[in-house]
Parts: structure tokens; C-alpha cells; sequence
């Protein structure tokens, strides 16, 4: 069972300092995530939802040592790699790559597609034969003509240069694919194209993707388990049928009800969250969502809960986790 | 919710009075490379205390209608507009700049995306929506500062008295878009339009958003015309709904029935193209984009994306027809299969 986690993490934290002001020598720090706990197994697709600032960008950017975690062990394919020197780190970059959420950010204007594919073949010296074979290769994988390698960015839409962000990540035939937003730019049918291309390369290559995405439809069709995160940690982590079936997170649950449903005839019931959430400069003691949780107790307040197995697979960081489960058997 | 839904439904009829009505709108740019036709050829009637809601992907011309409705395009020589905006029965296209400064923020207002690019840096928030009733309702300073704590208390922003002389950095996104709302209601607007209102914030907040929207809805009785390009959206919060593609109204009908029997193929393929919760069903695709508007297919816009498409598609424009009560689209096939019957 070992032998299947490619990625894991352990009490991974990451805090941003703060300047506080001209004079002051106080210095303050931005928890952007703290203390995470995470295994990914070969070949899944694993997903982390979460608002705007609650830590699952940074999260993924730390796994592929793009940033540098404050604390916590990283290890990939039973290797630790946290504290990888450079060069030592670029060998085993070839086994890690990602893919970005701007289509139009993400690929230099000045080169022609094929450079922008080749780019990392290039870095790990293949032949020039070798890399033109292999562009060739991808780019007929992500479906876009051959003919058009020597176009520039710019002559393309927004769903084609996702195609070739993709078609970069996998040049250099990773194991493990961070995918932050791949979708969010893009229109609704256009994200379907990528969203299928994602699953079908993901069988063609046994990849694995941790898959990071506000958008929990989206997250729940390409996922095989998924992760909820609030304020830099992480409150409920589950196989994706099971999160949509049996939510237990008081978070999870005010979520999923606010995911508006294409649907005109189904009348759900929506749990409406107050207020918004609290900065991760200063986050509450406790549990951090007990401000805005409607079965908060004493308890919440003082005390941090545990982030555990409640159910079979079911991970979940809530003092009251097995009353709602014993509710929802009722 | 449930109860809203319910509630809607009874209350459309056909006799309710028309706020605005666009009658074959079309806006040009002509621009070096050609003309592009962003909005060609579109109509619809927006009723009172009714949201319609227009829905289309990024470049299909929802937004432009909605500003040369607004009166924000059609100044400028390289911008052509043609066709009837009436507003309450009144032909408004062709209004002077006065006319329509007094239009804009009375009797029709715009909420934009992006609540931090909407409001002014060094203002407060609560000049700004004085703004509004001093200048449209001759109102003094104190009485229109009033009234923005009024608005902020009625959008759900919690110790207004205070906030209202708190600039807009000091607030957060959500509380900012609910501040621009505030501002477009404060001189009790018929007309609100709703420009992808939510597509800036987090679920969350789209839900409080969303929610704030409706109850206002029922309050003020405007009328709304809400663009978005989230259908999960668009079956939260309207009445009735048009698709849009490469500036043509595609299909035109009640929410229910839309979703229920979706005519079009457009709209059906946007349909099976998102995710549903809960299913894992493989996505079913429209392959390629939508059409460059330099230069758009002669026919239908859609076919060469259409898994339908008949020599017809290519040569003819279809009409937007009624095909069944309040439900219309315009597509080809609906005569086909008329005439197969």
C-alpha cells in the first residue's frame, strides 16, 4: 500500500512575512497554509476546492518546490525532497510539472509554439530530432495540427493555448501533474474539451493530477477524491461520491448548497454562510471557521480540531464530526 | 427558493407592463480589419418585476447589448447602432447626451463584474451613492447621506452608519459589489441591468449575492436584465432567458422550459457541456469556437459547429420563430421537424 503514494506532505506550512509598517520591527505573518496533511496515490486524480485565499494555490506551488515550505516534509515516489539542492531538484523536475490557469500569461509571446513545447526538452538535453518527434507526438495528443507549430501565442484562443500549456507539461512524460485552475479561464464549452483531453491523457500516461479548482462541479467530474480546504488547512478530504452524498464539514456542506445548479425545477435548500472569510494574517483561535459555522459550541472557539479519520477514507477536521454523522444515519 | 420559483411562475403574464424593449438592435464597430457585427440583429421585452436573463460564452455580444442599451456605446464614429431601444414605450435610441444623463442612474442603472474597478478610490463609499439622489432628486447632502445608509443597511452591510464613510479599500469584494448594488438602487431604478454581477466572487458570496438580488427583485419590483455566462446562475435567479451566440439571440423562453426542452442545438450542447454534481458522466462537447465576428459565417452562425447543420445552415440566416408558447429559437431544424409531423 506504501508503494502506491506518489506525493505525500506532512505539517506543511508556509507563512508569509509581513511588513507591518516603516518602523515597527514586529513582523507579521501571512498563514497561507498551515499545516497540512496529504497523501496522493498513483493515478488518482485528486482535487482541492476551496475560496479565493484559502491556501490551495500555495499548496500545490509547495509540492512542486516552486515555493519554499516554512516547515513540513514533502516526499515524492518515497523520496524527500524538501530540502533538494538545485541541481538535484532539476532531475527529478522532469517527473513534476504544472499547469497554469491563464492561458494567456502562461506562454511567452515571442515564441513559436513549438519552442514554448520544446523548452523543456531542451533543458534536459534530448537530441534535436528527438524534440521535434516529440512535439510532433503532442501535439497531435492535445489535438492541435501539426501544421500550426511554428505559429506564435497570439494566433491562438483561449481552449487551443490551454492545449499547449498541457502539451508542455507533458514533454518531458511526468508522473504527476499540478493542474491550478486549468479551467477557469476558459467558456463553458471549451472548458468541457479540456476538462475530457485532461482524463484521456490521464489514462493514455497513468498520470497523476492534483486538480485545484473553485468550482466544485468541475472538481467532482475529473476527481476521484477530493479535498476541502478553508483557511490555509484542510477540513474535509473524501472520495468524491462520497463528499457529494455524505457531506459531514459544516463548511463543505454551506459550499456544495451554494453551487448554483443548472437546474430551474430542483428547490434545494441553501445554508447560507455570514460574513465572509476571516484574514489569514489573524486567523481565529480554534477552529478557524467557527465564526461563521451555525453549530459553533465553546469548545470551537478554544480549541483546534483534529484532522481525522472518521469514516472509511472519510477525513475530517470537526469536534462534532460524529454527531452529523449519527444524524445523517437517523 | 422554492417558494420564489413557485411564486414566479403565477405571476407571469402577458399583461404586465413592458420596460424595455429592443427591437432588432444592432451594434457595428468598424475597425481596420472590417466591420465586426458584436450585435446583429437582436430583440426582446423585458417586463416589470421579471429578470431576463442573457446568457452566452465571452465575445458573443451579451455585454454590448447591454451597454448600448445603457447608452454607452453608439457615441463614438466607429460605432454603429441601429434598431429601437424603447424604454416605457419611449424610443430612447437617439436621445441627446442630456437626455440620457438623466436616464442613467434614475430610471435604468448597470451593475459591472468587477465591484473594485466600479467604485472611485477616493471617494467614500457613501459619497457615491449620494451621488445618485443629489443629483437626480435635487436632494441635500445630509437627507442623500441618509439615504446611502439606508441602502447599505438594505444590502445587508452590517453597522452602515459607520461604513458609510469608509472607502472602498476597506472594503472586501463581496461588500463592495453589495455597495455598487446599493448605488444603482438608490433612486429606485425600473430598469437594473446586471452585468455577470457575481463572476468576480466566491461561491459563497455568489449565493449572499444571488440571494440579495432576488429579495430586492420582490421588493422594488424592477425590472433586471442579469448577463451571465454560468447557467447555474441563470436557473437560480431568472424568469425568462435568451441565448445568445456570435451576436444573435439563438433561443428565447421561460426559465423551466429552457432547461426542460432546450430547442436549439447550441443550447442543448452548452447544456450537456457542464459537469452536473454528483454525476460522472463523460461531457459531451461542442467541438471548435465560436466564429471570428470580422467574419462571421453567412448562415447560421453555429453551423459549422452544429452536428445538425444542412446545406440551408450555410446559405440562410434562420428567424427566431415561436415554436411552442413563449418559446422561441432560431434554428432550421424546427421547420424540418415541423413539416416531418
Amino acid at each position: 500500500m506504501e508503494n502506491n503514494i506518489l506525493v505525500e506532505v506532512k505539517n506543511l506550512k508556509k507563512y508569509f512575512p509581513i511588513k507591518s509598517g516603516v518602523l515597527s520591527r514586529k513582523k507579521n505573518y501571512l498563514k497561507a497554509v498551515d499545516g497540512l496533511n496529504l497523501k496522493i496515490y498513483r493515478g488518482e486524480t485528486i482535487g482541492l476546492v476551496g475560496e479565493s485565499g484559502c491556501g490551495k494555490s500555495t499548496t500545490g506551488r509547495l509540492i512542486l518546490r516552486l515555493l519554499e515550505p516554512t516547515e513540513g516534509k514533502i516526499f515524492f515516489d518515497g523520496k524527500e525532497i524538501t530540502n533538494l539542492e538545485k541541481n538535484q531538484l532539476k532531475a527529478m523536475r522532469k517527473d513534476f510539472q504544472m499547469v497554469f490557469q491563464d492561458p494567456y500569461a502562461c506562454l511567452n509571446p515571442r515564441l513559436s509554439i513549438k519552442s514554448i513545447i520544446e523548452e523543456p526538452l531542451r533543458t534536459h538535453k534530448y537530441s534535436p530530432s528527438e524534440r521535434k518527434k516529440t512535439v510532433e507526438d503532442l501535439l497531435k495528443k492535445v489535438g492541435i495540427p501539426k501544421s500550426y507549430m511554428d505559429r506564435y501565442p497570439h494566433e491562438f484562443s483561449g481552449g487551443q493555448r490551454q492545449r499547449i500549456g498541457i502539451a508542455r507539461a507533458l514533454a518531458l512524460n511526468p508522473k504527476f501533474i499540478v493542474a491550478d485552475e486549468p479551467v477557469a479561464a476558459l467558456d463553458v464549452s471549451i472548458q468541457a474539451q479540456i476538462l475530457n483531453l485532461m482524463s484521456d491523457l490521464q489514462d493514455e500516461f497513468n498520470l497523476t493530477y492534483l486538480f485545484i479548482a473553485h468550482d466544485l462541479s468541475v472538481v467532482q467530474y475529473i476527481s476521484d477524491r477530493i479535498g476541502v480546504m478553508y483557511l490555509g488547512s484542510m477540513v474535509e478530504l473524501s472520495g468524491s461520491q462520497e463528499l457529494f452524498d455524505y457531506t459531514i464539514h459544516p463548511y463543505t456542506r454551506a459550499l456544495l448548497s451554494a453551487i448554483p445548479i443548472p437546474d430551474p425545477e430542483i428547490g434545494k435548500k441553501q445554508i447560507s454562510l455570514e460574513g465572509e472569510i476571516p484574514s489569514p494574517i489573524n486567523p481565529p483561535n480554534g477552529c478557524r471557521f467557527h465564526t461563521r459555522c451555525p453549530y459553533a459550541e465553546k469548545l470551537c472557539m478554544e480549541e483546534r480540531p483534529e484532522f481525522r479519520e472518521v469514516k472509511k477514507e472519510h477525513y475530517v477536521a470537526c469536534h462534532f464530526a460524529e454527531r452529523f454523522i449519527k444524524e445523517q444515519e437517523r | 427558493m422554492n417558494q420564489n420559483r413557485e411564486h414566479t411562475e403565477k405571476e407571469v403574464t402577458p399583461l404586465k407592463e413592458v420596460v424595455l424593449e429592443v427591437k432588432d438592435l444592432k451594434t457595428h464597430f468598424r475597425t481596420r480589419k472590417g466591420v465586426v457585427k458584436a450585435v446583429d440583429g437582436v430583440s426582446f421585452k423585458v417586463h416589470k418585476g421579471e429578470t431576463f436573463a442573457l446568457v452566452g460564452e465571452s465575445g458573443c455580444g451579451k455585454s454590448v447589448t447591454c451597454m448600448t442599451i445603457m447608452g454607452l456605446i453608439g457615441r463614438k464614429k466607429n460605432e454603429v447602432v441601429s434598431g429601437d431601444i424603447l424604454f416605457k414605450g419611449r424610443n430612447i435610441t437617439n436621445i441627446s447626451k442630456e437626455e440620457r444623463r438623466k436616464l442613467r442612474g434614475k430610471n435604468m442603472s448597470i451593475i459591472f463584474q468587477d465591484p473594485m474597478t466600479s467604485l472611485n478610490p477616493v471617494y467614500t463609499v457613501g459619497t457615491q451613492i449620494a451621488e445618485m439622489p443629489i443629483i437626480h432628486e435635487g436632494k441635500s447632502q445630509s437627507k442623500a447621506k441618509e439615504i446611502a445608509v439606508n441602502m447599505l443597511k438594505k444590502v445587508g452591510i452590517p453597522s452602515p452608519d459607520k461604513r458609510v464613510d469608509e472607502y472602498p479599500h476597506q472594503f472586501s469584494g463581496g461588500m463592495r459589489q453589495r455597495g455598487v448594488i446599493g448605488m444603482s438602487l438608490a433612486c429606485n431604478p425600473e430598469l437594473l441591468i446586471a452585468d455577470e454581477p457575481t463572476t468576480a466572487l466566491d461561491v459563497t458570496i455568489q449565493a449572499q449575492i444571488l440571494e440579495l438580488l432576488r429579495k430586492l427583485k420582490e421588493d422594488t419590483k424592477s425590472a433586471i436584465i442579469m448577463i451571465t455566462h454560468d447557467l447555474g446562475v441563470v436557473a437560480e435567479v431568472s424568469d425568462f432567458v435568451g441565448v445568445m451566440y456570435a451576436g444573435t439571440l439563438v433561443e428565447k423562453a421561460p426559465v423551466k422550459d429552457l432547461f426542460k426542452k432546450p430547442l436549439h442545438p447550441y443550447t442543448r450542447g452548452l447544456l450537456k457541456s457542464i459537469p452536473k454534481p454528483g454525476s460522472k458522466e463523460r461531457l459531451t462537447i461542442i467541438e471548435g469556437q465560436p466564429p471570428d465576428l470580422h467574419n462571421a459565417p453567412k448562415g447560421c452562425k453555429f453551423y459549422p459547429r452544429c452536428s445538425y447543420a444542412m446545406d440551408k445552415c450555410r446559405e440562410e440566416m434562420p428567424e427566431l420563430i415561436e415554436i411552442e408558447k413563449g418559446h422561441k429559437s432560431a434554428c432550421w431544424l424546427n421547420e424540418v421537424n415541423k413539416n416531418g409531423e
